[in-house]
C-alpha cells in the first residue's frame, strides 16, 4: 500500500546571487513498512526534498515550483497550516543529523519527548501528562536508554552523542508516525555507535511497520537497511531502483563513481618505509587540567593521551585510528608540540624536541607540518590563497620577495589549484578546494613529516577520493613520512602501511595494516572492524541478522 | 577570458591583501562613500573654522538677541546675539574631537586589553576581566569628577576620561570574539607554522574581530559626543563661551518653543554626523569581510 507518493517535485531557492534549482522534477513513492534511501553528496537536494514534505524549508528563499506529495491521499505541499501541524504531530516524524544541536538544551528529555502528546492539536489524541510519561518511559526503554525513570529527567548535555540520537529517535516515534524521515542520523557518530543506531532503527521499523526515508551520503550505510535506493545529484534523480539493482547492476555513471569512490581494501602505494626511525614517542602523557576540580581530585587531569609509545619510520604512512575522544588528535598535536605535554619524550630524527624552546623548535616547525580536519575552519577567512601560502614560505625564509610568486604558483600546481584563483578568499572555494589550499600550506616548506588529522572526513565521498589521491601523490613525490589520523577505518586501510589503534588515550593494538585487518588481536579492534558498513547489500543484510 | 588573466598575473601578480581589497570594495559602496565624504567635509570645515567662520565664537550682540535665520546670520543667532553658524562650526571642532579622540582611546585600550585577556585566557583573563568588572561597578561620574578635581579642568583630560569609561564594553566585545577565534583550526595551523604569538594576534586574530568592533565604534562615537554634552551641562566639561554640539542642543531644548532654530541646526549637524558614521561603518564592516557579497 503506497503511503507517500511524490510527483514531479521541483524546488528553487531565490537568492541575491541568482536562482538555484535545488530539486528538479523528482518523483518517488513509498509503501508501508518500506525503507527508501536517498543518497547523494552535499548540495544534491536530498535533504531539501524531504524537508519540503514537512514544510520545513525557509520560504523565501525556497519556493516549491511544482509537484505534489500525496501522503495517504492528502497533498502535503498544498495544505494549510493546521493540517500540516496534524501531519507533523501524528503522521510524519524526522530525525536530524546532529544530535548535539537537535535537542533543546534547556528542557529535560522527558519534557521534549512528551511534547507532541500533551500538545497534540487533535483533542482525541491529546494525552494527560501522566499517561504521556508512561508512554515515553516504555519507548525510552525500547530505544535502549538504561534507567529510563531517572534519565527521563536528565538534560541533553548529560547524554553522549549516541544516547542523544536514541532520545531523538524516541522523540520521533512517540506519536507512532507512519513515516519516519532520517536525515543522516549516523553521520555525526562513531562507527560502533553508528552500527548500533542503524540496528535500532531497523528493529523499530520492523516492530511498527513504519515507512522510512533514510537520507545519507554514504552508500555503505544504506546497503544493509534500504529496500530501495534513490541516488541524487544536483537536484536530479540519477538512479532509482531496488537496493540490489542499484548496487549490483549499477546503470548510472554517477552512481558508479560514488561506489568506486569508497575506498576498498587494495592499498594504493607500495610500502616505502625504511628501518630509520624518524619520530619516536615514549611514554607520552598529555593531560589537560580541569580548573573546576581540586588539585587533589583524581579527575583533576583529563588524560587525553595516557602513556603512549610509538615509532614512525622514515617513509612510512602510519595510520592512527580511534573513535572520538580516543586521544588520537591530541597525540598528533602533542607530537607537533601544540598540546600541553605532561610527561614522556618525543624525538625527531634522534633529537629530543619535547624540551626545546620556541626558538629552537623553529627549524623543526619547518620539517613537521599538519593538515587539519575542517577546511572551513583551518583557513583564515580574511587571507587570500596567496597570503595563506606565502606565510610559511616567508616566515621560514624558504622564499624571498623575489621568487615567492613563482614558488606559490608551483605550489598551486602541485595541489591542483587553478593559478587564476591566487587572490581569492577561502569562502570562494568548495570544501575540496579549500582542503587543497590547506595541503598546499602544509607542504609549502617542503617538510619531511606531515600529520594529517582527519583530512578527508569533512568531505564528500568523490572529493574524498580525489584528496586522498592528492595526498598520496605528494607523499610519493616529496618522499614524505606521514601520520594519518582518522576515524574511518576503510580510509586508513587504503592509505597506510602500518596502523595504530587507540582508545581512551591508550594504544590498543599496532601492526602491519593488512595483518590487523585480517587478524585483529584485541576485542576492541574486532568491534571496530566489524562495525564498518560495506557497500554490499547481501553481505550487510547477513551481518545484520547475526549482529 | 581566464587565460588572459592568468598570463598577466603570472608575470606580475598584483599584490592583494585584506586592506587593499577592502578599499576597492568600499570605493564601490556609494552609501559608504557618501558617509565618508560628509565626514571628511565636516572635519575639513572644523579644521578651517578659525579662518572661515563668519564671526568670532564669543562675539555677542546683546542688542540683537535671538533672531531667526537671515542673510546676515544664515542660521540665526542665539539669545546673546551670537551667530549660530559660527557657534555650530566651533562646536563641531569640540564634538568631533571628543568623538574621535575619546573613541580612539577606547579602541586602543579596549582592543589591546580584550585581545590579551581573550588570547591568553585562564588566570590572566580572570584577573583582567575582574578589573573591567570593578571599573564597570565604579560610578563613572565620580571617577570623572575625581579626575577633574585632581588634574584640574582640561579638555584633553575630558577626552581621556570618557575614553577610559568607554573602553570597558569594547574590551568585552573583543575578548569574546578573540576567545571564539583562538580555538579555530587556522590559529592552530599558524602555531604549527611556528608563528610567534604576537604575529598570530596581529595577523590572524585581530583582523577577524574587526566586524563587531567597527559596528560598536560607530555606536560609540555618537554616545561619546552626547556624554560630553552631559558632562559639560553638569559643569564638568567645556564651559561657555566655548561650545559643542551637545551643549548647543542642550541650550536649544530649553528655548525650543520660542527659538526652534537654536535646537534644529545643531541637531541637524549631529544627526548628519551620525548618519555618515553609520553608513561608513556598515560599509567598512562589509568591505573588511571577504565573505560579504561583492556588489
Amino acid at each position: 500500500m503506497t503511503i507517500l507518493d511524490v510527483k514531479n517535485l521541483s524546488i528553487s531557492f531565490y537568492t541575491r546571487n541568482g536562482t538555484v534549482k535545488a530539486v528538479k522534477n523528482v518523483s518517488f513513492n513509498l509503501s508501508k513498512g518500506e525503507t527508501l534511501a536517498i543518497v547523494g553528496e552535499s548540495g544534491s537536494g536530498k535533504s531539501v526534498t524531504c524537508y519540503s514534505l514537512l514544510d520545513l524549508l525557509p520560504k523565501p528563499p525556497a519556493k516549491i515550483e511544482s509537484g505534489n506529495a500525496y501522503f495517504e491521499g492528502s497533498d502535503l505541499l498544498n495544505c494549510d497550516k493546521d493540517a500540516m501541524r496534524m501531519h507533523r504531530c501524528d503522521d510524519i516524524a524526522i530525525i536530524f543529523q546532529d544530535p548535539m544541536t537537535s535537542l533543546n538544551p534547556f528542557l529535560t528529555i522527558g519534557e521534549q519527548i512528551i511534547e507532541p502528546l500533551i500538545k497534540n492539536p487533535n483533542p482525541d489524541k491529546k494525552l494527560a501528562r501522566k499517561d504521556a510519561k508512561l508512554q515515553a518511559l516504555s519507548l525510552l526503554r525500547e530505544v535502549g536508554i538504561k534507567n529510563a525513570d531517572e534519565r527521563y529527567h536528565s538534560y541533553p548535555h548529560e547524554f553522549s552523542g549516541g544516547m542523544r540520537q536514541r532520545v531523538m529517535i524516541a522523540m520521533a516515534l512517540i506519536t507512532e508516525p507512519k513515516l519516519l524521515i532520517c536525515d543522516e542520523p549516523t553521520t555525526a557518530l562513531d562507527v560502533t555507535i553508528q552500527a548500533q543506531i542503524l540496528r535500532l532503527i531497523k528493529k523499530l521499523q520492523k516492530n511498527r511497520d513504519v515507512a522510512v526515508i533514510f537520507i545519507s551520503h554514504d552508500l555503505g550505510v544504506v546497503a544493509g537497511i534500504a529496500d530501495k535506493v534513490m541516488v541524487m545529484c544536483d537536484g536530479e534523480i540519477k538512479e532509482q531502483d531496488s537496493t540490489n539493482e542499484v548496487f549490483y547492476k549499477t546503470k548510472d555513471d554517477y552512481t558508479k563513481r560514488l561506489l568506486a569512490a569508497i575506498p576498498d581494501g587494495a592499498k594504493r602505494l607500495p610500502n616505502r618505509s625504511t628501518k630509520n626511525i624518524l619520530v619516536e614517542v615514549k611514554e607520552l602523557k598529555t593531560y589537560f587540567k580541569n580548573h573546576t576540580k581540586k588539585r587533589t581530585d583524581a579527575n583533576y587531569f583529563t588524560r587525553a593521551v595516557d602513556d603512549v609509545s610509538l615509532k614512525v619510520f622514515e617513509g612510512e604512512i602510519l595510520g592512527l585510528v580511534g573513535e572520538s575522544g580516543s586521544g588520537k588528535s591530541t597525540l598528533g598535536r602533542s607530537i607537533l608540540r601544540l598540546a600541553p605535554i605532561y610527561d614522556g619524550s618525543i624525538t625527531y630524527g634522534g633529537e629530543d624536541i619535547k624540551n626545546l624552546t620556541k626558538t629552537n623548535l623553529l627549524p623543526y616547525r619547518k620539517k613537521m607540518q599538519m593538515i587539519f580536519q575542517d577546511p572551513y575552519a583551518s583557513l583564515n577567512p580574511r587571507m587570500t590563497v596567496y597570503e595563506t601560502l606565502s606565510e610559511p614560505l616567508l616566515y621560514h625564509k624558504v622564499a624571498s620577495k623575489n621568487n615567492i610568486d613563482s614558488l606559490i604558483y608551483q605550489l598551486m600546481d602541485d595541489v591542483g589549484l587553478a593559478r587564476g584563483s591566487i587572490f581569492k578568499y577561502p569562502h570562494e572555494f568548495s570544501g575540496g578546494q579549500r582542503q587543497r589550499i590547506a595541503i598546499g600550506r602544509a607542504v609549502a616548506t617542503r617538510p619531511e613529516f606531515i600529520i594529517a588529522d582527519e583530512p578527508v572526513s569533512a568531505l564528500d565521498v568523490t572529493i574524498q577520493a580525489q584528496i586522498l589521491d592528492l595526498i598520496l601523490n605528494l607523499v610519493e613525490k616529496h618522499n614524505l613520512t606521514m601520520l594519518f589520523i582518522s576515524h574511518d577505518l576503510s580510509v586508513v586501510r587504503y592509505i597506510s602501511d602500518r596502523v595504530v589503534v587507540m582508545n581512551a588515550g591508550k594504544i590498543i593494538e599496532q601492526g602491519i595494516t593488512e595483518q590487523i585487518w585480517e587478524n585483529p588481536a584485541k576485542p576492541y579492534t574486532q568491534d571496530l572492524l566489524s562495525a564498518i558498513p560495506f557497500p554490499d547489500p547481501i553481505k550487510e543484510r547477513k551481518r545484520a541478522t547475526w549482529l | 577570458m581566464h587565460e588572459g588573466n592568468i598570463q598577466s598575473s603570472e608575470t606580475e601578480p598584483v599584490s592583494s591583501s585584506l586592506w587593499r581589497d577592502a578599499w576597492i570594495k568600499l570605493s564601490k559602496n556609494r552609501l559608504a562613500l557618501f558617509g565618508l565624504f560628509i565626514l571628511l567635509t565636516l572635519i575639513l570645515v572644523s579644521l578651517l573654522t578659525p579662518i572661515i567662520a563668519p564671526y568670532g565664537y564669543e562675539e555677542q550682540n546683546l542688542a540683537l538677541g535671538a533672531t531667526a535665520p537671515s542673510s546676515t546670520h544664515l542660521l540665526g543667532t542665539d539669545i546673546f546675539g551670537r551667530d549660530m553658524l559660527t557657534r555650530i562650526m566651533y562646536g563641531g571642532r569640540v564634538s568631533l574631537m571628543v568623538g574621535f579622540v575619546a573613541t580612539s582611546v577606547a579602541l586602543v585600550i579596549g582592543i589591546t586589553w580584550g585581545a590579551i585577556a581573550g588570547f591568553f585566557g585562564g588566570r590572566l583573563d580572570a584577573i583582567m576581566m575582574r578589573i573591567v568588572d570593578a571599573l564597570y561597578a565604579l560610578p563613572f561620574m565620580i571617577f570623572i569628577i575625581l579626575l577633574m578635581v585632581v588634574f584640574g579642568r582640561n579638555i584633553y583630560l575630558l577626552f581621556l576620561a570618557i575614553g577610559a569609561v568607554e573602553w570597558l564594553t569594547m574590551a568585552r566585545i573583543v575578548r569574546s570574539q578573540v576567545m571564539s577565534i583562538r580555538n579555530q583550526e587556522f590559529i592552530e595551523a599558524a602555531y604549527s607554522i611556528g608563528l610567534s604569538r604576537w604575529l598570530i594576534i596581529k595577523k590572524h586574530i585581530i583582523p577577524n574581530t574587526i566586524g563587531p568592533v567597527i559596528v560598536y565604534t560607530t555606536l560609540t562615537i555618537p554616545s561619546v559626543m552626547l556624554l560630553e554634552a552631559f558632562l559639560s551641562f553638569l559643569g564638568l566639561g567645556i564651559q561657555p563661551p566655548q561650545s559643542s554640539w551637545g551643549l548647543l542642543i542642550n541650550y536649544g531644548v530649553e528655548t525650543m518653543e520660542e527659538y526652534p532654530w537654536l535646537l534644529i541646526f545643531p541637531g541637524i549637524a549631529l544627526s548628519l554626523t551620525l548618519f555618515a558614521l553609520n553608513f561608513l561603518g556598515d560599509g567598512l564592516r562589509d568591505a573588511l569581510d571577504p565573505r560579504a557579497s561583492k556588489d
